[in-house]
C-alpha cells in the first residue's frame, strides 16, 4: 500500500547569525543586498559552522539546522528528541510558520497548527472567556467554532468559577489550565507541540497526556511532539528524530530513537581504562578499568547496571576488595557499596562486578566513586566520581503520569489492597 | 487507491523565498475573528486602572487645541478666518491624531509583538490593520466631542458653512487610516533590525505636524513663505487636513490635483508598506 504523506520536508536549513546587530550587520546586508541585485548567490550562504554550543566557532554564521529531510503519514505520532540547542525548537518554528528557512521547503497537505507555548497572546486584564476566544482566534479558530466548544473547553480547564474574572487575579496554575484547554480543543490535521507538558500539576498533567493521546490515536491525527520527557516520547510516539548539532542523527522506530538519544551524552564517561604504567594504584596492585554496563548500552532506571572493575594484583595472599559509593548531581551521598565478601587473592587480573538492581536509582545523574582495599584495610587507590551515568527512564511503571518523580532513589515496592469492610 | 490522486496536490508549501508581493486576503479574511477581537482587546485594556478612562480620549485633543489656540491664534497671531481658532485648531487635530495614532500603533508591530510572532502563525497584517481599526473608535470619539463644540459655536452665532462634500469626510479618514498603515508597516519592518528608526519615528512625526497644515490654513504657509511653501504643497497630509476645514468648517480650499496626488501617494506607500512588511515577516523573528 502507498503511504499517505501528509507532511513531507525536503532539505530543510536554517541559517543564524551570531552576535550582536551593529554596524557589522549593516555591511553584510549591503553585500548581501548587491550580489541578489546582480543576481549572485547569497555569499553569507556558503560560510558557517555545524551547530555546536560548546565550542567556539570561527564563523560569525552558524547552521541550526542542516539539511533535514523527513516525511510524516497522516495519523503518526512523530517525536523530535535532541539535547539543548540541537535545532529541535528551530524545526518546530520553521513547521508552525513562525520564521523561514534559509532553504529547503517544506510541503504539507493539512492545516497545521502549532503549540509553542501554551497561553500565547493571554491578556491579564481581560476576562477568562474572552482570553479563550482571543487566544483561540490567535491559533486560529474562528470565533463560531469557539462559540461552540466554549462550555467543553471550559470544563476541560476546571476553571467554571473563575472564567468571568480577569486572568490576572488567577493562579499561574489555573492560567496554564485555562490555555491548554483552548488548545486542546484545536482541530487542525497537524498539530505541532512543544513541551507543553511540563506545566500544571499531577492531575492535569494526566489529563492532558490523556487529551494528547485522544487526539492522536482516538481522531486519528498527526502530531509532531518535541519534549524532554523520555517518558512521555515513548508513550505517545511512535516515530522518532534524534537531532544532533542540526543534523538528523535518527529518523524511525521511537524505541531505537531513544536508544540514540540516550546512548550519545557524552558528557558523561561510562567506561574508561588505563594502561598498565599509568594505572591509579601502588606497587601492590592497580586499577586498569572501570566501566558501567548496561542492556543496549542504553542507561534506563528499569534496566540492571553493572559496575565492573578491573584491576591486577602484583602480591600473594593479598586480601583486596572494592567499594563503590555513588552521589547525585547536588553532591548528596546517595549510597555506599563494599565488597563484603573479603577473600585472599593470589598474583593475577580480577575482575571485581558490582551488580546494581533495577527499580533502586532514580532518573538522573549520578557519579562514582571507587576505592580499592588492600590488606589491614590500606586505601590502595581512590578514584573520585572516576565514572558517571546519565539515568534516564522507559516510563514502564508510570500509569498515565508523567509529572515529576521526586525522590534520591526510585525503588519498585510492592503495595496491596486489602479490604476491611463493606 | 485515492492515495495515488492525492499524492501530487500539497496544501500549502513552506519556503525561504516569498514571491515578490503576495498579500493572502483571504487569509486574513479568514482570520477576520482574530482582527475584531485584537480590536475588542485595544478597547478594553487601554485605559484600564485609570481613574478618567477613556475621558482620556477627549482631554488630550482638547487640552491641546487650547494650546495651539493660545500659542498660534492669540500669540503668534495667525488668522483662521471667520470659523473660532478653537474649532480649527480641534478639527486638525483630530485628524491629525488619527494619523499619529496609526502610525505609531503600527511602527513597532514587530517589536511590540515579537513574543507572539515567535509563538504562533497567524497572517502578521492582521496586528497593523487592527491597530488602525481600535484608533477609528477612538478618532470616533474624539469626533463627537468636535461635534459638541461644532453646535455649541454654531449657536453662538459663529460663521460655519457645513459643505455638501462632508459626505466624502469618511472616505477621508479612510485614505489617512491608509496612510498610516502604510508607513507604518514601512517602519515597523525597518525597525525589526535597525532600531534607529523608531527614534526617527517620534521625532519625525512630531516635525511633520508643522508641514501638514495642522494648525495653519495652507494658503498661508504659501503666503509667507514661498520659497518653502512647496514641502507643504508635496506633504499629501496637508491635502487631507485643509480638505477636512473645507468639508466641516467651509475654510480653506479643496485642490482636486492635491486630492488626487494624495490618493497615488496613498496607494503607493500601502503597496510598498505591503510589500516590505511581506518580506520581513517570514524572517524577522531571528532578527528583532
Amino acid at each position: 500500500m502507498e503511504k499517505d504523506i501528509i507532511l513531507k520536508a525536503e532539505n530543510i536549513s536554517k541559517q543564524y547569525r551570531l552576535g550582536q546587530v551593529g554596524t557589522g550587520t549593516l555591511s553584510h546586508d549591503l553585500n548581501r543586498w548587491w550580489h541578489q541585485i546582480r543576481g549572485k548567490e547569497n555569499p553569507y550562504l556558503k560560510i558557517g559552522d555545524v551547530n555546536d554550543r560548546s565550542t567556539k566557532g570561527t564563523s560569525d554564521y552558524v547552521w541550526a539546522l542542516q539539511d533535514i529531510n523527513f516525511e510524516v503519514e497522516r495519523g503518526e505520532v512523530l517525536g523530535i528528541i535532541g539535547k539543548n540547542g540541537a535545532g529541535k525548537s528551530t524545526l518546530l518554528k520553521i513547521l508552525s510558520k513562525v520564521t523561514a528557512p534559509t532553504t529547503g521547503s517544506i510541503k504539507s497537505r493539512g492545516r497545521i497548527a502549532s503549540l509553542l507555548e501554551v497561553g500565547t497572546g493571554f491578556n491579564g486584564e481581560m476576562t477568562g472567556r474572552e482570553n479563550v476566544f482571543l487566544n483561540g482566534a490567535i491559533l486560529g479558530m474562528t470565533k463560531k467554532e469557539i462559540t461552540s466548544k466554549l462550555d467543553e473547553i471550559i470544563a476541560f480547564s476546571g476553571c467554571e468559577r473563575y472564567i468571568d474574572t480577569p486572568v490576572k487575579r488567577y493562579s499561574s496554575g489555573m492560567t496554564v489550565r485555562l490555555a491548554f484547554a483552548v488548545a486542546a480543543f484545536l482541530e487542525p490535521e497537524i498539530l505541532v507541540i512543544d513541551e507543553v507538558l511540563a506545566v500544571g500539576d499531577a492531575e492535569f498533567q494526566k489529563k492532558a497526556i490523556g487529551k494528547m493521546q485522544d487526539i492522536s490515536r482516538g481522531e486519528g491525527r498527526t502530531v509532531l511532539f518535541v519534549s524532554h520527557n523520555m517518558a512521555a516520547i515513548k508513550q505517545l510516539c511512535t516515530k522518532g528524530i534524534v537531532l544532533e548539532q542540526g543534523m538528523i542523527k535518527y529518523e524511525g522506530n521511537i524505541d531505537e530513537a531513544l536508544n540514540v538519544y540516550n546512548s550519545n551524552s557524552d558528557d558523561f564517561v561510562n567506561d574508561i581504562r588505563w594502561d598498565i604504567k599509568d594505572a591509579p594504584g601502588n606497587l601492590n596492585a592497580k586499577i586498569t578499568a572501570v566501566k558501567l554496563l548496561t542492556e543496549d548500552k542504553v542507561f534506563f532506571i528499569e534496566n540492571q547496571i553493572n559496575v565492573e572493575i578491573e584491576y591486577v594484583n602484583y602480591i600473594d595472599n593479598h586480601t583486596i576488595n572494592c567499594s563503590i559509593s555513588i552521589f547525585d548531581d547536588k553532591d548528596t551521598y546517595v549510597l555506599a557499596s563494599p565488597n563484603l565478601e573479603r577473600i585472599s587473592l593470589g598474583k593475577g587480573k580480577y575482575k571485581s562486578v558490582c551488580v546494581i538492581p533495577k527499580n533502586i536509582l532514580n532518573k538522573g545523574k549520578y557519579f562514582f566513586t571507587v576505592i580499592l582495599v588492600g590488606n589491614n584495610f590500606e586505601i590502595i587507590t581512590q578514584l573520585d566520581k572516576i565514572i558517571s551515568v546519565d539515568l534516564d527512564e522507559q516510563g514502564l511503571y508510570r500509569t498515565g503520569y508523567f509529572g515529576y518523580w521526586g525522590g534520591i532513589i526510585r525503588p519498585y515496592l510492592s503495595w496491596e489492597n486489602i479490604q476491611i469492610s463493606k | 487507491m485515492n492515495n495515488t490522486n492525492t499524492s501530487n496536490e500539497w496544501l500549502f508549501e513552506i519556503t525561504p523565498k516569498n514571491k515578490f508581493f503576495s498579500l493572502n486576503l483571504k487569509e486574513v479574511w479568514q482570520y477576520r475573528d482574530l482582527l475584531f477581537l485584537f480590536v475588542k482587546r485595544d478597547v478594553i485594556t487601554v485605559y484600564k486602572q485609570t481613574v478618567l478612562g477613556p475621558l482620556w480620549y477627549l482631554i488630550q485633543p482638547l487640552f491641546t487645541s487650547v494650546t495651539f489656540t493660545i500659542i498660534f491664534n492669540n500669540v503668534a497671531g495667525i488668522n483662521t478666518g471667520t470659523v473660532p481658532p478653537f474649532l480649527f485648531n480641534l478639527a486638525g487635530i483630530t485628524v491629525w491624531n488619527y494619523f499619529t495614532a496609526c502610525l505609531n500603533g503600527t511602527s513597532d508591530t514587530f517589536k511590540s509583538n515579537a513574543g507572539i510572532f515567535g509563538k504562533v502563525y497567524f497572517p502578521r497584517i492582521i496586528t497593523p490593520l487592527s491597530v488602525v481599526v481600535s484608533n477609528l473608535i477612538k478618532f470616533g470619539i474624539q469626533f463627537l466631542i468636535f461635534i459638541a463644540f461644532y453646535i455649541f459655536y454654531y449657536f453662538n452665532g459663529a460663521a460655519l458653512h457645513l459643505n455638501f462634500l462632508v459626505l466624502f469626510f469618511p472616505l477621508l479618514i479612510v485614505i489617512m487610516g491608509i496612510l498610516g498603515l502604510g508607513l507604518g508597516m514601512l517602519i515597523s519592518a525597518m525597525v525589526t533590525k535597525y532600531r534607529d528608526f523608531s527614534y526617527l519615528v517620534s521625532f519625525g512625526i512630531s516635525l511633520l505636524m508643522y508641514l501638514s497644515a495642522v494648525m495653519y490654513p495652507m494658503e498661508l504657509i504659501k503666503e509667507k513663505l514661498p520659497k518653502y511653501g512647496w514641502i507643504v504643497a508635496y506633504n499629501p497630509l496637508a491635502y487631507i487636513i485643509e480638505t477636512t476645514r473645507y468639508m466641516l468648517l467651509g475654510v480653506g480650499e479643496v485642490s482636486v490635483l492635491g486630492l488626487l496626488y494624495t490618493l497615488t501617494v496613498t496607494i503607493a506607500v500601502l503597496l510598498i508598506g505591503i510589500l516590505v512588511f511581506n518580506r520581513t515577516e517570514k524572517s524577522f523573528i531571528d532578527t528583532v
